[in-house]
């Protein structure tokens, strides 16, 4: 079925399957940061914003998001890379696989909390698993983009 | 002048005096990682052709069964069905998916497919379709009848079971390995020193113990996966998200009975691989099913089948004994070891021996040490590499041991290891490169150094053994100490390559896979001091096994240091041959010149030459004379590096209940080439470590089926699961390694399990020796010391 959805600030018609989730359905038309690790909605590689909020692409039926506006990271290059940086000069950028939807969950919450503690970005940051950094350069990374003491 | 780089002896003396390093042991950013951090397509799937056949895999539901008869007709007429193979339709000879050198100590014990079905989850046939729907439509359509045996769960039941988990008669081994097939032994080793039961008859004190490791998930987050195409000359391109191109060549071939030279393995950026990725698990199926179509096809595999039909770490049962004097003296050790491979023996005999080899050189007091059992087979997914390979289970095991002894002695852990461990200078038989009567040297060591800094850090002489925080809660400390090794000495090799440009820049050609760890970085690191040159000017590639030079692939903790070395050599032969080339183009001697990185000029630097001209007339019809530097290293020992972990948590007495508080790890990667890619790699190993010693717990149903297949019940640490984290390093110098680095992405694991264990211990003086360490063990013996 056709659903008229706004990407990345591009008008765009999409032909989806009825049970077709959104994290294939922007792979399969050329988002390629989106990336899936579970099947489960466990590890939040997938995320991507709807209406500006971070939602888990791999459980969101892409039928639901008729209508509405998603963003991924192509559509923040710019914050994205600001952030990116921080995270590379801590050396906490691995593997890089958990990346897309890390850095989507951690500008979301820039937006979202004012002056968080450290105790409030784990909280917002602990459903998106990383395996390789061990968390603790992604905390200093987050901490000095967000000027965190 | 001429500057002294790398494997030559009194570096560290010019790295301490006049020589300073510009890119060496700096906090160079990571090359590709802005690029991979904004989700640039970049990875095997990002990189797949659409028009691609996707392939499914129909998997055994029984533990243990023969297939007695298979209907595919009914699924191949579905439309989009491109084609489905069975056991009928592979070649009949055996092989491994081990990825190690030829010729391979791993058993050839499978085929593609099977007639017989070994675990629940092995494969029984290949479907390629038009799209995933399609496959798996027609999946549900093959219509299998098994005969169901008894099958194998329980590994210590495994050795003289009834059931026989391998009964064909046509298993290669490339050399004896102790394979009892019969008996369901894969592989047995034995390793003796001294004369280990009269020392034990002859100790004052006596402990042992038996402890269990659990068979750990990768769980790389980018799952396993590869896509293969015929090119123009009709050869067989595979792209795979694999630590080893050049193994998956090999392996590739044999099991498809083709020539090597038809085959060509390209690594784009790899998403995880912790060992996973040093066996061939998916690559041999779009491989065949481009063979039999000639169509382009790919395998992507979900969660569920990276946890149950690949491989994990292998679960161990290690008995130590231990023998002392009321000092503390360790005077002898003997560890007895068990190992679950599972179904097929990936990595099972190495992954074995190691377990005792690079534990025991830790204790070189001991006048005799034993390790030795057997590996089995049993019914279950078969185990494979993981980061530690083998070390991480012998540590928990030994350091568990020794903290007991400590206990049994009423002497702090700390005091017991400083009065035993192995120092630098000393020798020991089982270290790498020790030949008959001539034990290897330990070059470089500051594991004593690691252990005060560690102590410091977590302020043991404060919280040593524990503090009582409340009335239900208490907080104790523990310790480990750790080994592993940088490479396999004598079989590990690696080449580098190196391109002058005409526009003065080079291209570093690698067969190493950087699987995230940050290796093309710090390669580009060794090439740009050597070559007195800026990052920017040196450009990586790897890996493609029609491209870049021989490499036996990142495993083994081998990448900066036997890739790092082959680095070092292919620049000093640029360097040499920059200096040659330019003396020839200025009309000077070799000697009357030297190279500065951007000149080559005549000592009072009136008579000189960039490097940018130089390239360029070196590549025209005046030159003629491409520069390529070219340098192969492979160890004869293996440096190990060092850990001392102290680990601070906090146990509810009423619930069990563990909360990881603090968990300090001072690290001796010889000299840290990066800083900060070092400190990630050793936070990494870290967390990894912990999952080990506290979630990560493998289960299977009576029947043999994996429950643990997905993020919901096997559960790896979150970023509220670890507590404060802190690294640091205490560098020691290791003459044989570039710029005296050592390894760092193995080592890093190992201490956790057992120094979480040590502080539950002194919190509440329960010992848990069976991994993960859950409330519910703990509370279990909590509620035992009450009732004794």
């Amino acid at each position: 079925m056709k659903i008229k959805v706004i990407i990345n600030n591009q008008n765009m018609e999409l032909d989806v399957a009825y049970d077709e989730f959104l994290a294939d359905t922007l792979r399969r038309y050329g988002f390629l940061s989106v990336k899936k690790g579970c099947d489960t909605g466990s590890c939040g590689l997938c995320t991507v914003w709807v209406d500006d909020k971070p939602v888990l692409s791999c459980a969101t039926l892409s039928v639901r998001i008729n209508g509405k506006k998603i963003t991924t990271i192509e559509g923040v290059q710019k914050e994205a890379k600001e952030f990116a940086e921080y995270l590379v000069n801590e050396g906490a950028e691995q593997c890089g696989f958990c990346s897309p939807g890390f850095i989507m969950t951690v500008l979301a919450m820039k937006r979202e909390l004012q002056n968080p503690t450290v105790e409030e970005i784990t909280h917002y940051l602990t459903g998106n698993l990383c395996r390789c950094t061990g968390y603790m350069g992604q905390l200093r990374a987050v901490k000095k983009y967000l000027g965190v003491v | 002048m001429y500057r002294v780089y790398g494997a030559a002896k009194g570096c560290q003396k010019i790295l301490g005096g006049s020589v300073k390093m510009r890119v060496i042991n700096k906090a160079i950013p990571k090359i590709d990682g802005i690029d991979i951090a904004t989700g640039k397509a970049v990875y095997t799937d990002d990189l797949s052709s659409n028009n691609a056949l996707v392939i499914k895999i129909l998997r055994s539901p029984h533990a243990f069964a023969r297939i007695k008869s298979i209907n595919t007709e009914r699924a191949q007429e579905v439309p989009g069905v491109e084609c489905i193979l069975t056991y009928k339709d592979v070649p009949g000879v055996r092989f491994t998916l081990a990825g190690q050198s030829y010729p391979e100590p791993s058993p050839y014990d499978r085929l593609i497919l099977d007639e017989y079905v070994r675990y629940v989850g092995d494969e029984v046939a290949i479907i390629a379709a038009v799209d995933e729907k399609t496959a798996l439509k027609a999946l549900k359509l093959v219509e299998v009848e098994y005969e169901v045996f008894e099958p194998v769960l329980d590994f210590e039941e495994a050795e003289g079971h009834p059931s026989i988990v391998h009964t064909e008669d046509d298993i290669h081994l490339n050399m004896d390995i102790g394979m009892n097939r019969e008996k369901n032994i894969a592989s047995s080793y034995k390793l003796e020193i001294g004369d280990v039961d009269s020392e034990l008859a002859e100790s004052d004190i006596i402990v042992e113990k038996t402890y269990y490791t659990q068979a750990q998930a990768h769980a790389m987050m980018e799952t396993y996966r590869a896509f293969s195409y015929l090119d123009h000359n009709g050869r067989l391109t595979i792209v795979s998200s694999t630590q080893i191109p050049f193994h998956v060549r090999g392996i590739v071939a044999r099991a498809l009975q083709i020539p090597q030279s038809k085959v060509r393995v390209i690594k784009p950026r790899i998403g995880g691989g912790f060992g996973g990725k040093q066996t061939a698990s998916v690559e041999i199926f779009p491989a065949l099913v481009t063979l039999k179509t000639g169509k382009p096809a790919k395998i992507i595999y979900d969660r569920k089948e990276t946890f149950s039909s690949t491989t994990s770490r292998h679960a161990m049962r290690i008995t130590v004994k231990l023998g002392a004097d009321k000092e503390g003296n360790i005077k002898a050790i003997d560890m007895q070891a068990l190992s679950d491979t599972g179904a097929y023996g990936e990595h099972a005999p190495t992954v074995f021996s190691v377990a005792g080899h690079k534990t025991l050189p830790l204790y070189n007091k001991a006048q005799a040490v034993r390790y030795m059992g057997n590996v089995v087979y049993t019914n279950k997914m078969p185990a494979g590499a993981l980061r530690g390979y083998g070390v991480t289970q012998g540590t928990f095991a030994l350091e568990s041991a020794i903290n007991e002894l400590a206990a049994e002695l009423n002497m702090d852990p700390v005091v017991i290891r400083e009065k035993n461990i192995i120092k630098e200078g000393e020798t020991n038989p089982i270290l790498e490169g020790s030949k008959d009567g001539n034990p290897a040297a330990l070059e470089s060591c500051a594991l004593e150094s690691c252990i005060k800094k560690g102590k410091e850090l977590i302020r043991w002489h404060e919280k040593y053994p524990r503090k009582v925080i409340s009335d239900t809660k208490v907080r104790g400390v523990g310790m480990a100490i750790t080994m592993q090794g940088s490479g396999i000495g004598g079989i590990d090799t690696a080449s580098a390559v190196i391109k002058l440009n005409n526009d003065g820049f080079y291209t570093l050609l690698l067969g190493s896979t950087d699987m995230g760890t940050g290796s093309d970085t710090i390669l580009a690191q060794i090439a740009a001091e050597v070559l007195d040159t800026t990052m920017d000017r040196i450009i990586i590639h790897a890996a493609d096994t029609d491209i870049s030079p021989y490499d036996t692939g990142s495993y083994a903790s081998s990448t900066a240091y036997v890739t790092g070395n082959a680095v070092i050599k292919a620049a000093e032969d640029m360097r040499k041959k920059i200096v040659g080339s330019g003396a020839k183009l200025l009309g000077l001697s070799e000697k009357e010149v030297e190279f500065d990185g951007e000149f080559i000029k005549n000592i009072n630097g009136k008579q000189k030459l960039s490097l940018n001209e130089l390239a360029q007339r070196l590549i025209s019809g005046e030159g003629k004379n491409q520069l390529i530097g070219m340098g192969t290293f492979g160890g004869e020992t293996s440096p190990p590096p060092f850990v001392a972990g102290f680990a601070e948590v906090e146990v509810d007495k009423e619930t069990g209940k563990i909360d990881l508080i603090n968990y300090v790890a001072v690290v001796d990667c010889g000299t840290v080439i990066n800083p900060n890619l070092a400190r990630i790699q050793a936070e990494g190993g870290l967390v990894q470590g912990i999952g080990l010693a506290m979630y990560e717990d493998v289960q299977y149903s009576e029947r043999g089926k994996m429950n643990s297949n997905t993020f919901m019940q096997y559960k790896i640490p979150c970023r509220k699961d670890i507590g404060k984290i802190t690294v640091s390093f205490e560098s020691s110098y290791e003459p044989t390694g570039p710029f005296g680095a050592k390894s760092i992405g193995e080592v890093v694991i190992n201490t956790p399990a057992p120094a979480i264990a040590n502080a539950v211990y002194n919190a509440v003086g329960v010992n848990v020796r069976k991994l993960p360490i859950t409330p519910e063990k703990v509370l279990k013996g909590i509620m035992e010391l009450i009732s004794e």
